[in-house]
C-alpha cells in the first residue's frame, strides 16, 4: 500500500517515526506551520521554525527516502498578538521562495475572536497576492462549528480565492458536508480521541462524494498517531473496499490536490 | 469546481457483518462510559458543563434516524455566529458552557 500524509508536524516527532511511516507505506510528508505548545515572543522565533521547515525536516525525511513540503503561517493560536503576527506575515515572502513550500497555511481560527479573524484576512490576502493555496485550521471540539462557517464565509469574501485550492481540515460530521459543497476540499484529521478516529472516518468517507477529502495523522506533540492513516486503510480494507477505492482516498486525492502547485512532484512519477 | 462523482458508498453488508467488526468496539465504550458516571457519583462537588452535555446527548443515541454523530457534534457546538471580542482561554472543552 502506498499513501501521502498530508499534514504531519514532524518537528516533533522522532526519525523512528519517519521511518514507520515509510515502512508502512508513506510515499510524501507535509507539514503546515503550526503551534509549538507555548506562544513564541518573537519574529525570530518563527525564522528559526521556517528554516527548520524548509531545510532541516526535508533533509531529515529525505535519510528514510520521503519528500517533504511545508505551508507557512503563524498558527490562529499566536494570531490574538496583532504586532506579532504583522511581523511574522512580513517574514512569509522570503520562505515562500524555498522549493518545498507549497503554499500557506494551517490559517484559520481557535476561538474565533476578531483578532484572528483580521489575521485570517492578511493570510488570505498573502496567499491571493503570491498566488499560493491554502491549508486551513479548523477550530476544536465546540468551537468548530461556528469557526468552519466564519472561515469559509472569509474566504468567499475575498472574492478571488479558488474553493479548489483550498483544503478545509479537520472537518467532522457536522461540518463535512457544508465544506464539501461550497466547493472546497476537506481533510479529515484521524487523533485517537479529539477529531475523527479512523472508524468514524471511514463512515464519513461511505456517505459523501470522496473526491475532494484527504485523510491526515496531523501528528504532532500531543496524543496523536503517524499511523493513523494506513490504519484508516485498514478499517477500509476490513469493510471490504477496493484496493483501488483506498488508493484512490490515500494517494490519488492528496496527490490531486497537492499537484496544484508546481512545486509538488506525485512521488509515483519520481519513481 | 471538481465534477461531483458519485458516493464512495458502503460495499454490501449486512447489520451481522458490522456487528461482528465493531460490537466488542462499542461494547467497552459504552461500559468505559457507564464506568465514567459511576465514578462521577463517588466523587464530591457539583456537575460541570461537559458532563451535562454529555447527558443531554445519550438520548440522541436512540434516535431513529441516521445522522447521530453529527447531531451529538452540533448539540455540544457554540451556536453564535458573530466572532468574539476576545478568549480568556486557548484550549476548548468539548461541550459550550452556555449549553443547558
Amino acid at each position: 500500500m502506498r499513501y501521502i500524509e498530508p499534514h504531519g508536524h514532524m518537528v516533533s516527532r522522532t526519525t523512528d517515526d519517519y521511518q514507520a511511516m515509510a515502512l508502512a507505506g508513506c510515499a510524501a510528508i507535509c507539514e503546515p506551520a503550526f503551534w509549538a505548545g507555548f506562544d513564541r515572543k518573537s519574529a525570530d522565533g518563527f525564522y528559526d521554525y521556517f528554516c527548520q521547515l524548509t531545510q532541516i525536516e526535508p533533509k531529515r525525511a529525505a535519510k528514510y527516502g520521503l519528500p517533504h513540503y511545508a505551508w507557512l503561517c503563524i498558527n490562529p493560536k499566536e494570531s490574538e498578538d496583532m504586532a506579532l503576527a504583522a511581523d511574522v506575515l512580513a517574514l512569509i515572502p522570503e520562505f515562500l521562495k524555498a522549493p518545498t513550500v507549497l503554499g500557506i497555511g494551517e490559517i484559520g481560527l481557535n476561538k474565533n475572536t476578531r483578532n484572528e479573524m483580521k489575521v485570517l484576512e492578511q493570510h488570505i490576502a498573502l496567499a491571493v497576492q503570491y498566488d499560493q493555496m491554502i491549508l486551513v485550521h479548523t477550530p476544536h471540539l465546540e468551537d468548530k462549528r461556528k469557526g468552519t462557517r466564519l472561515i469559509m464565509d472569509c474566504l468567499k469574501a475575498n472574492g478571488v480565492v479558488k474553493p479548489e485550492r483550498v483544503i478545509i481540515d479537520h472537518v467532522e460530521e457536522h461540518t463535512i458536508h457544508e465544506v464539501l459543497d461550497q466547493g472546497f476540499w476537506a481533510g479529515i484529521t484521524l487523533y485517537p480521541e479529539s477529531k475523527s478516529t479512523p472508524v468514524r472516518a471511514i463512515d464519513m468517507i461511505e456517505s459523501v462524494s470522496a473526491q475532494r477529502v484527504w485523510l491526515n495523522s496531523a501528528c504532532d506533540w500531543g496524543h496523536s498517531d503517524p499511523l493513523s492513516v494506513p490504519k484508516a486503510a485498514q478499517e477500509m480494507r476490513r469493510r471490504g473496499h477496493s484496493a483501488a477505492a483506498i488508493d484512490r482516498l490515500v494517494y490519488g486525492n492528496p496527490v490531486t490536490f497537492l499537484s496544484q502547485s508546481p512545486r509538488f512532484r506525485d512521488p509515483a512519477a519520481l519513481a | 469546481m471538481s465534477t461531483p462523482q458519485p458516493h464512495l458508498g458502503a460495499p454490501a453488508r449486512t447489520r451481522e457483518q458490522v456487528a461482528d467488526l465493531h460490537f466488542m468496539d462499542a461494547r467497552y465504550k459504552l461500559l468505559d462510559l457507564a464506568a465514567f458516571l459511576d465514578r462521577l457519583d463517588r466523587a464530591a462537588g457539583g456537575e460541570d458543563h461537559r458532563v451535562r452535555g454529555l447527558r443531554a446527548a445519550l438520548p440522541l443515541l436512540l434516535e431513529k434516524e441516521e445522522g447521530r454523530v453529527a447531531r451529538v457534534l452540533t448539540l455540544w457546538s457554540d451556536p453564535s455566529v458573530a466572532p468574539i471580542e476576545k478568549a480568556d482561554t486557548k484550549a476548548a472543552s468539548g461541550v459550550w458552557p452556555g449549553l443547558k
